[in-house]
């Protein structure tokens, strides 16, 4: 492949502050997603597209690279024991898979309610309504939607088990790359992140773009980071 | 908020328990609990993991989450005084007593697969709490499926995240006869797999029953 095919995107899009995307990402594409302004959000889903009752599993993503975070050589696993997607750009070094998503009465709650009929495109969105609205156009729904991976933000677990968001994790211009060991169904929202303690509704836009990349080589640093990933690895391409 | 290793004892006596089962290491357990009744989970001998899962009698699409949870207490560990929440943010069970003091929802259960990756290849062949989950939803009438395995609880489990991001399983604080106990918020199904895992220090490669109490209040 040459360098050129790699570098330019095969397309590429803006999600809107608190809305959400979703999108067909295959084996051997990746995603980049940019935080524009700086402070953002992008909370994830990930599926396999052909077989969405596999999909990511936050727990088994944790344990087997003994994680609390995530950042650039860790990869998001299934619960099938199947690498979905490697992370091989962190311009940022913290994404969280902790905290969750809001919803409709954390987001009025927090932020005051904004009505459509009031305030049009203005108004106040939540995380889980867009989420379910993205899984219902794929025949999926409520019993389909695990916890997210909440990129661009950091929440930090002190001793005592407390979690605490911490503002200034993400610039503006900071990106993360995925590159998909499946072919995937991707489920993105930019609303806030549920522990920010902003009190103001204020998400912000996530700039994405997909190209093509090389496959992940013998030597490639997220399948090499732990033993755990080259078994992952393993049971990946023994799928392929 | 939960309180971190707060230790509470029950004032409920044992043979005032309407219902009253052990269930032996590896299998499952899966029964209805009503909104008011008594829920005790416990340890027989100590540090045995036992992975749980929670969903709405009305309806199961609505089920214990593990976010939902945590973000509810801005706190990782479960202990007397945690509401344990529904993926639509609402109160399923509510941990009114525990004498272990620490509890985990962030490891997961085993599955045959993540055994693959955590500890060998050829390590498909043995028990895990996933298949005990798939089994027990098989064996009753909610229509459960594998769509609805969602993180659950570890009982008595101690996995702490660090200050720097790093996740660990310790040392289990449990003991042998420590208890949990909560109360039903709603009508719930639980559905219980006793860890059968053998490659895991945590329960010092011994997986041991345990006992599973009602009280009506």
């Amino acid at each position: 492949m040459l360098k050129s095919q790699q570098e330019t995107p095969l397309w590429e899009d803006t999600i809107a502050p608190g809305a959400s995307w979703s999108l067909i990402l295959r084996r051997g594409n990746a995603l980049r997603l940019v935080d524009v302004e700086g402070g953002a959000n992008a909370a994830a889903l990930l599926y396999n597209f052909e077989c969405p009752v596999e999909r990511y599993n936050m727990p088994d993503t944790l344990k087997a690279q003994h994680t609390g975070h995530l950042t650039k050589n860790f990869v998001i696993y299934s619960d099938m024991g199947r690498v979905l997607s490697s992370i091989t750009e962190d311009s940022c070094g913290w994404h969280d898979p902790l905290g969750g998503f809001s919803d409709a009465a954390s987001v009025s709650a927090k932020y005051g309610k904004a009505s459509y009929q009031e305030h049009r495109n203005a108004w106040h969105r939540n995380t889980r309504d867009n989420f379910i609205e993205e899984l219902m156009k794929y025949g999926l729904g409520l019993r389909d939607l695990g916890p997210s991976i909440n990129f661009f933000s950091k929440v930090r677990v002190s001793g005592d088990g407390g979690m605490k968001f911490m503002p200034g994790n993400s610039k503006a211009s900071d990106h993360v790359e995925l590159r998909a060991e499946m072919n995937l169904l991707v489920i993105l929202d930019t609303g806030q992140h549920p522990l920010d303690p902003n009190p103001k509704y204020d998400p912000k836009p996530v700039q994405f773009s997909v190209r093509r990349v090389a496959p992940a080589a013998a030597d490639d640093p997220c399948r090499l980071s732990c033993a755990e990933n080259a078994r992952g690895f393993i049971n990946t391409e023994r799928y392929f | 908020m939960a309180p971190a290793q707060t230790l509470v004892e029950s004032l409920l006596k044992a043979e005032e328990a309407t219902y009253s089962e052990v269930v032996p290491a590896g299998e499952f357990w899966i029964h209805q609990i009503n909104a008011g009744q008594i829920f005790r989970i416990v340890d027989l001998n100590g540090n045995q993991a036992v992975d749980t899962l929670f969903y709405s009698v009305l309806d199961t699409s609505e089920r214990y989450s593990a976010t939902d949870t945590i973000k509810g207490q801005a706190n990782i560990y479960l202990t007397t005084g945690s509401t344990l929440r529904s993926n639509l943010g609402n109160a399923m069970l509510t941990i009114t007593a525990d004498t272990c003091g620490r509890h985990d929802t962030l490891g997961g259960a085993c599955a045959t697969e993540s055994n693959q990756v955590r500890y060998a290849i050829e390590k498909r062949h043995m028990h895990a709490c996933r298949r005990s989950f798939l089994l027990a939803a098989a064996s009753a009438h909610w229509d459960l499926t594998k769509r609805d395995l969602a993180p659950n609880i570890n009982f008595f489990m101690n996995v702490p995240v660090t200050p720097e991001g790093g996740l660990t399983f310790e040392d289990g604080i449990s003991d042998a006869g420590k208890y949990v106990e909560m109360r039903a918020e709603m009508d719930v199904i639980c559905v219980i797999s006793n860890c059968p895992q053998l490659n895991n220090p945590c329960n010092a490669y011994n997986p041991t029953p345990i006992r599973v109490m009602i009280w009506n209040s």
